[in-house]
């Protein structure tokens, strides 16, 4: 199962299309609107979590921005849960940045957030699920 | 009859603690001392080594009996937070398995699987006070009527519940690498194509079983830090095995002894019992354990002595050799190059990734010290050595 969090803005045109029922008949997708709004000029912005397969999210995602519309992935922060993180250091194998790095000699697993790119590749790496995606949630507002 | 200096036996080590002049230090500065001052003057300062050690281990488990119900039951099935239990015991007598993943889990289906929930998780739950789902399910008997139980339970209101881990603390184990082209979820963590990094699982110099090479000084009955509380070894562990080849200083080079352990798990600390799950691999559960190892002679100063540069383990290509079931060693490399970050393998520097705690195995060393200058633990004696080879 594949998840992501995406806007959609919708040019005016399509205010009016089923987009959504379309993405979960012809893909098979799933979804949680967090916001939408139509502004004055007729565009569209919604704010929505898409689930389902990640083949059927990349088509779901081609057939969007057919219609013209833009489609990007949400900023996402990842933060280190402290009292979850056991400084294994399993995660330092797939974090490509470095943000993950391990202090010697004391062998102590540091989390350096501002090299972090939010590639998320260290949150299923976590034996222990300390690295949570958290959403920016400054969009929503 | 004069005895050799330094001798002395775990009895005399207890009148030392009670009489608080016992002389505890960890294995890292059991290392140093042995370094600076030989094992001859080490064995005469140094009363007892503590070791740590903080990792996944799979085979680890708890027997729980939840206590009748009303009407009884003879349950033939039971599930835990929806993680099946091995039920096949008495009544009301289960046994969950740390690796045992949640009924519904999609697996590896979708690869690699997250393996988000299962009996590590559900052990890790009830240590840490939490409410947890039982349900049980029964054919009835004249006797035990009942063929449905669904009860919230919490581990001060189980009237039995223990630790019983098969196999832990293993004596030194593979570092990992993967020579096939493609990414691979192992055990062992995640191991990149064309040996991109190097993953191993020991403390290295803090270990336990790294510390008393021939299991001259435990055995059945000998007293452990276990989950952050007192527990006990119970005999060696289901794939212990002392024939293996061994270095210059009697310390195995590859898998070799292991340990059954078993604690109560009402004394447990979640901080040392923590559910674990390992992509495309399965669930687990990280124990932390901790041995303490007396300094019965010059011959286990020089034991609890070694340092990571002596430590050494074999390279296992897990991309291709091991699931053939060919897995043989590419090389050896030393605890001190592992823990470095690089290691040298056929001519390129390879990452190196650990994935057992050092931190916490240290502070569990510390634990076990504290633990025993205070007074509060003492050391127990052997009853049954566990199985060991010449030296
Ligand atoms: S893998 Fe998880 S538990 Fe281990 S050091 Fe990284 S964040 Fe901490
Ligand atoms: S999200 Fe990616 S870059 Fe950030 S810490 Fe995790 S692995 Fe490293």
């Amino acid at each position: 199962m594949y998840s992501k969090m995406v806007t959609l803005r919708f040019p005016p045109e399509v205010v009016n299309e089923p987009i959504i029922a379309n993405l979960v008949k012809k893909f098979d997708l799933t979804f949680n609107i967090l916001k939408a709004t139509i502004y004055p000029r007729k565009e569209g912005l919604a704010v929505m979590e898409l689930r389902g397969h990640k083949k059927n999210f990349q088509r779901g995602v081609r057939y969007l921005k057919s219609l013209g519309m833009k489609v990007e992935s949400l900023g996402q922060d990842i933060k280190r849960d402290e009292e979850k993180c056991f400084h294994c250091g399993a995660c330092t194998a797939v974090c490509p940045t470095g943000a993950l790095y391990i202090k010697r000699p004391q062998m102590e697993v540091l989390f350096d957030s501002d090299k972090c790119s939010a590639c998320e590749m260290c949150v299923v790496a976590c034996p222990a699920r300390a690295m949570e995606v958290r959403l920016d949630r400054s969009l929503l507002d | 009859m004069a005895r050799k200096k330094g001798t002395k036996t775990i009895k005399e080590i207890n009148r030392r603690i009670k009489e608080g002049k016992v002389v505890v230090v960890t294995a890292d500065e059991m290392a140093e001392i042995v370094k600076r001052k030989g094992p001859t003057k080490a064995a005469m300062e140094v009363d007892v080594v503590t070791t740590g050690t903080f990792a996944p281990m799979c085979s680890s488990g708890a027997f729980i009996n939840f206590g009748h119900s009303k009407p009884a039951i003879k349950a033939s099935k039971v599930w835990l937070n929806d993680v099946p239990a091995y039920a096949g015991l008495a009544a009301v007598d289960i046994y969950i398995g740390a690796t045992e993943p949640a009924e519904d889990d999609p697996l590896n289906r979708v690869h690699p699987g997250q393996f988000k929930y299962g009996g590590g998780h559900v052990i890790q739950d009830l240590v840490a006070g939490k409410k947890v789902a039982l349900r049980a399910t029964a054919y009835g008997t004249d006797c035990y009527p009942n063929r449905k139980l669904n009860r919230k339970i919490t581990l001060s209101d189980l009237p039995y519940a223990v630790l019983l881990n098969p196999r832990n603390a293993y004596q030194n184990y593979n570092c990992a690498i993967n020579l096939s082209n493609k990414t691979i979820y192992t055990y062992m963590g995640v191991l990149k194509p064309r040996a991109g990094n190097a993953n191993y699982s020991t403390s290295g110099q803090l270990s336990p079983l790294l510390n008393d090479p021939f299991y001259l000084t435990l055995g059945m009955g000998t007293r452990i830090f276990l989950g952050g509380a007192k527990g006990y070894i119970i005999g060696p562990g289901t794939q212990h095995n002392p024939n293996v080849k061994r270095g210059k200083t009697g310390v195995p080079l590859s898998p070799a002894g292991n340990l059954m352990v078993m604690g109560d798990m009402k004394e447990m600390d979640p901080k040392w019992i923590v559910g674990v799950s390992m992509v495309g691999y399965g669930c687990s559960l990280a124990v932390g354990i901790g041995v303490p190892i007396p300094v019965l002679n010059e011959e286990m100063a020089r034991f609890t002595g070694v340092s990571d540069e002596e430590l050494f383990t074999q390279i296992i290509d897990y991309g291709n050799d091991y699931p053939k079931g060919t897995a043989h060693s590419l090389g050896l490399v030393s605890y001190a190059e592992l823990k470095s970050g690089t290691m040298k393998f056929n001519g390129k520097d390879v990452p190196t990734v650990p994935m057992s705690s050092y931190l916490r195995a240290l502070e569990i060393a510390r634990i076990v010290k504290k633990w025993i200058e205070s007074g509060e633990f003492l050391l127990t004696e052997p009853q049954v050595m566990i199985p060991t080879v010449k030296r």
